[in-house]
């Protein structure tokens, strides 16, 4: 199988290329054809290929290159892909769940004008997102990673007519790429040292050269989180992705909540062998993650748009996934990151179902009362929300439970950490049923029309199924991965645990559907409202980066517009036609000027002259 | 010979342009058009060779593909010797064919005079072969000013509504530049033939003796400032916006897509060769002032209005890499910074082409007045998202190559430098985005109803974009062509100065 492994990315290549050379000239039904197809020839291959791999006694990961792609002063970067049990997850995740989206988007995406660039954005991201998972090396890696950065902007800024979209697909590009130039010098630094930046070879190397908390490979490892908390949106970096849901909602489900934000995560795990040598870098990916799962679940509960909820959830759960891979539970963060990827595109789909049948609604508070009209909807709701809640049993649960325990076993700030992440799945729970509640119950505000068709409706419930039964998946990464401690499941700690989502669910209850407490007055206090405030501008962080960065940046550019250098030579210019000014006004024509000119300058040089030989100084 | 037939057809083919105009208007453009597939005709067989040339390079040190010499002025050692090499060749190629590219791109632009405007561009054309390929350093001064006075006239004569004023500073600014050039030359070959007592221009006979530390050291700021000018490094920048802005869009491809890159052709082929220890002395400097360009032509950029203005300042801010891939000095960079030259030459051409596609229809260069233009022209969107998006650097196109290859060379060599230089990757992005936004995107203020890109724009876009694929996902022809060239500069200075070899 190892021979046609390039066409899992070649053919969403491919269907991109078809559909840009077209331009929009394709009948409808035939670009869906196209779109979906290559997605489904890809997951294909995906399925046949990871098959294969996991029918063997002890899978063997192996590469497939097929071309150098330069060659020069030692510098040997290959076009090569690398399979094991952790591209597979992500391959699988990537063409599973991005053929689900692809199907539900082809009808989803039916009435617009641009259906066939859209379905060839999507097909490149997907392109792009496989070489950057499949990558053997670092570069081919980043070349993946810029792709989907590409995309994600094309996609975030596809109804292009609109400034506003416009403005959050640049800054979505923007954000992650200030994160990608600190990648990109992390891969200068480790090629500088290591002198290859295949993976495999990178992290043997690695592990002679340098003794664990060296400081180049803790520097080298640092820049690399730069790029990951870019594209994953974790602090400081994670501004962009709440604008990024000005994309449409089937782009929110496969871009910004399934596949492209956990590249970060991927990133990390996928250089683990360089990490384990830089023990500070895994604890400030700790601690990023622990402050990032807190801050965004706090937003999360102000929060009235109903795919800003979803975003800043995201936000928060990839916390959790580098919260795991700090405190090195590096399967439990894969394990997530899977799990994750079902129940929010789940969420993501089933929330553009109800925005597809409400005409464009967002906010939560003018929806109400859907469950008996949106059936499906309202069962992905309850699902995708038990999941993003971690109840018992949910797929969530499995992989969140797992990472709070390792959480708690990190020696030096266990308590902490295993402390950050159940409050925020405390705040989990009551943000996801407070969605829920609102939504699904109380009284109808807006009549849906428009019934999602099967197409919708197909790929829903098969990502209810993974939602609901995907924590009994395995993901082969056992090879992948240092062994890791065993999780102790006994005692306090693992009841707190599994119960605090439990706690959350009961609270949103009492306070959104049942109206137990009147929590109003509380709101509306002065202080309630400031907090209420800043946590729904997430802390503040657009105003203070504007403050900070953009605005000064545009203050500079426009004062220097007429660039400050040319006035040197505008100067020089000005100063000669000055001074030809000067000397043309003695040009009078005036025979008697000239005359006394001429006389004042032959008594001056005389004078001179005197002065000279009678040695008298002037 | 093939170098010598190239220039005289294009020469010839300038005199018969500017002659047919006299039976039909629409003659000198097809004359243009034939005149440039013709060279490339002629220079085709040459790449064959430079296959075979590689191949053999090793057994034979001689990295020349073509080599003659003839007496011009023997009393001053003034000789026709013409030169190509791997580099060269590269750089003929791009100038063919970006010729070409040219004239498709202004097929009905231009209404005054059309014989005389293909004149000038052959001419161009035939000024900038003969600097890339002579290796006599009279003969090289000679072409230098061939190409320039053309130039001028493009932009005198079929300019926009400030071409006096820009043609000037182009002229007054590439002159002086020209004139610092020629001193330096005749201080390098005076001085030279005072040691050696042989009087000799040839590039070969100069580089075999070395000058004093200090004169070689203030000879090489000669080369090194009029090279610099014509890149255009910061601060002899300002002359490129203004001359680019005005320019027709054929000469502004011209400029953008080849005159600039004289500028870093010089550099590597005499510059750091002839004075390889003075050369290293400012290298610091150079990368600094590359740097500086990066990001002040980038700021530039973004604040602009006028979007061939912005383009032109883009330009700068890409050119600043090159100057850094040079002055860093080792495979990887220098190699990035021809990429970079090859690459940033198709994409710019490319999007001046666009600009000059919007004023031909709008009548405006100002992006304030456009917005929304993908509606009406999706294809011209479509092409000019791909090469912005190739601009700002993306992997899988030429720029990128480029771009990485000039940054992980001088990583190794000046980290402070590269990370300097890094920053152009965010403030790359943050232009092309913003022109992008104000050009094609956002709510159409035009309800006029535009033509989009026809059949002869695309035959002219669409080899750009398959060569800026091919460039980004497979340089490595580029590289075997060109290293041989670059062998010897690594070896001589490799040898001679320590430290940038011993650095690992």
């Amino acid at each position: 199988m190892a021979d046609i492994v390039f066409l899992i990315p070649l053919m969403p290549l491919l269907g991109f290329t078809i559909l840009f050379i077209t331009l929009g000239n394709l009948p409808k039904p035939l670009v869906g054809l196209v779109g979906v197809g290559s997605i489904a020839i890809s997951a294909i291959v995906v399925l046949l290929v990871g098959l294969e791999f996991l029918s063997l006694q002890e899978p063997q990961a192996y590469s497939v290159s097929l071309y150098t792609w330069m060659n020069l002063g030692g510098f040997t970067p290959k076009v090569s892909f690398y399979i094991d049990g952790l591209t597979l997850t992500m391959m699988f995740v990537i063409t599973g769940v991005g053929l689900l989206i692809h199907i539900y988007s082809a009808l989803f995406m039916y009435d617009d004008d641009d259906y066939s660039r859209f379905f060839s954005y999507m097909n490149l991201f997907v392109s792009a997102m496989l070489v950057l998972v499949l990558a053997d090396n670092l570069l081919l890696l980043f070349v993946g990673w810029e792709g989907v950065g590409l995309c994600s902007y094309l996609l975030v800024g596809f109804w292009h007519f609109d400034s506003n979209n416009g403005a959050a697909a640049r800054k979505a590009f923007v954000v992650t790429r200030i994160g990608d130039t600190a990648m990109a010098l992390g891969m200068f630094l480790l090629f500088l040292h290591l002198g290859t930046l295949d993976f495999q070879p990178m992290a043997h190397k690695a592990a002679v050269l340098w003794q664990p908390g060296d400081s180049t490979i803790t520097i080298a490892c640092l820049l690399l989180v730069g790029g990951a908390v870019g594209k994953s949106a974790q602090l400081p970096l994670q501004t962009w992705l709440p604008d990024a849901m000005a994309g449409p909602t089937p782009v929110s489900a496969l871009i910004h909540a399934a596949t492209m934000v956990t590249a970060g995560v991927y990133l990390i795990a996928r250089t683990h062998g360089l990490f384990l040598l830089a023990p500070t870098a895994l604890l400030v990916v700790a601690i990023i993650g622990a402050i990032t799962l807190l801050m965004a679940a706090f937003t999360a509960m102000t929060q009235t748009d109903i795919k800003r909820i979803l975003a800043y959830s995201t936000i928060s759960q990839i916390g959790y996934m580098f919260l795991a891979l700090g405190v090195g539970a590096w399967s439990s963060a894969i394990f997530h990151l899977m799990t994750h990827a079902f129940f929010k595109a789940l969420l993501f789909l089933g929330a553009g179902a109800v925005i597809y049948s409400l005409h464009h609604e967002h906010n939560i508070f003018r929806m109400g009362g859907l469950r008996k009209k949106m059936p499906v909807a309202f069962w992905s709701f309850l699902i995708g929300s038990a999941a993003l809640a971690a109840l018992p049993l949910t797929s969530g649960y499995f992989s969140k439970d797992a990472i709070l325990i390792s959480a708690f076993q990190q020696p030096d700030f266990g308590i902490w950490f295993w402390g950050a992440g159940i409050l925020g799945a405390l705040l989990t729970a009551i943000y996801s049923f407070r969605l829920f509640f609102i939504v699904f119950f109380g009284e109808m505000k807006t009549e849906p029309e428009q019934p999602a068709g099967w197409l919708m409706a197909g790929p829903l419930v098969i990502l209810c199924l993974l939602a609901a039964a995907g924590g009994w998946l395995v993901v082969p990464v056992s090879d992948v991965f240092p062994v890791a401690g065993a999780i102790d499941h006994s005692g306090l700690v693992p009841l707190v645990t599994t119960s605090i989502p439990v706690v959350g669910v009961i609270i949103a209850y009492l306070i959104f559907l049942r109206h137990s407490f009147d929590v109003q007055p509380m709101l509306d206090s002065a202080a309630g409202q400031l907090l209420i405030r800043f946590w729904f501008s997430h802390w503040g962080m657009d105003w203070l980066y504007n403050r900070m960065i953009v605005k000064p940046y545009v203050t500079v550019t426009q004062f220097n517009k007429r660039d400050v250098v040319d006035s040197l030579y505008q100067f020089i210019a000005e100063t000669i036609l000055l001074a030809h000014d000067f000397v043309t006004t003695s040009q009078t024509g005036q025979m008697r000027t000239y005359a006394v000119v001429m006389v004042a300058g032959l008594v001056v040089i005389f004078a001179i002259f005197v002065g000279l030989f009678t040695g008298v100084q002037p | 010979m093939t170098v010598i037939a190239i220039m005289v057809v294009l020469f010839l083919g300038g005199i018969i342009a500017w002659l047919s105009e006299a039976w039909n208007k629409d003659w000198p453009k097809w004359v243009a058009v034939g005149t440039c597939v013709i060279a490339g005709v002629v220079l085709l067989p040459l790449v064959y060779q430079a296959d075979s040339l590689i191949a053999f390079s090793d057994a034979d040190s001689s990295t020349w593909i073509e080599l003659y010499e003839y007496p011009w002025i023997p009393r001053f050692g003034i000789h026709i010797l013409f030169g190509l090499d791997g580099l060269s060749l590269l750089m003929v190629g791009l100038t063919i064919f970006l010729g070409f590219v040219a004239v498709v791109s202004s097929w009905d632009e231009i209404e005054k005079s059309p014989g005389f405007f293909q004149f000038n561009i052959l001419w161009t054309l035939a000024g900038v072969v003969g600097v890339f390929t002579s290796l006599d350093m009279f003969l090289f001064f000679f072409f230098w000013e061939v190409m320039l006075i053309p130039m001028y006239l493009l932009i005198a004569i079929w300019g926009h509504e400030n071409r006096s004023y820009a043609s000037m500073k182009f002229f007054l600014f590439t002159q002086l530049s020209g004139l610092v050039m020629l001193i330096a030359i005749l201080a390098l070959v005076i001085l030279n033939g005072a040691d050696s007592g042989v009087l000799t221009f040839n590039y070969f006979e100069l580089m075999k003796h070395q000058l004093s530390p200090d004169v070689s050291y203030w000879i090489m700021w000669g080369f090194f400032v009029a090279f610099v000018v014509k890149l255009p490094g910061f601060p002899f920048h300002s002359w490129l916006p203004d001359a680019h802005t005005q320019a027709p869009t054929a000469a502004s491809v011209l400029l953008a897509g080849i005159l600039l890159k004289t500028g870093a052709y010089g550099l590597l082929r005499f510059t750091i060769p002839l004075f390889p220890e003075a050369a290293l002395q400012i290298a610091n400097i150079a990368m600094t002032l590359g740097v500086i360009g990066i990001i002040y032509g980038a700021m530039l950029a973004f604040a602009q209005t006028d979007f061939k203005r912005l383009v032109a300042y883009s330009s700068i801010s890409h050119m600043g890499f090159v100057l850094v891939g040079l002055y860093a000095w080792n495979e990887l960079s220098i190699q990035g910074s021809v990429i970079q030259m090859v690459a940033h030459g198709l994409s710019t051409a490319a999007l001046f082409m666009t600009a000059g596609a919007i004023q031909h229809r709008l009548h405006t260069r100002d992006t304030r007045d456009m917005g929304g233009l993908w509606h009406d022209m999706p294809r011209m969107g479509a092409v000019a998202m791909f090469f912005m998006v190739a601009s700002l650097g993306m992997p899988g196109l030429g720029n990128f190559v480029g771009e990485i290859l000039v940054l992980f060379g001088t990583f190794k060599v000046n980290p402070p430098i590269a990370v300097a230089a890094s920053i152009g990757l965010i403030t790359g992005a943050v232009y092309a985005l913003i022109a992008m936004q104000r050009v094609f995107q956002g709510e159409r203020k035009l309800t006029r109803n535009l033509r989009d890109f026809g059949v002869r724009e695309m035959t002219a876009m669409i080899p750009l974009m398959i060569l800026l694929i091919f460039l980004g996902v497979y340089p490595q022809p580029i590289f075997d062509l060109i290293s041989p060239a670059l062998s010897n500069l690594y070896s001589t200075s490799v040898n001679q100065i320590p430290w940038i070899g011993g650095l690992k």
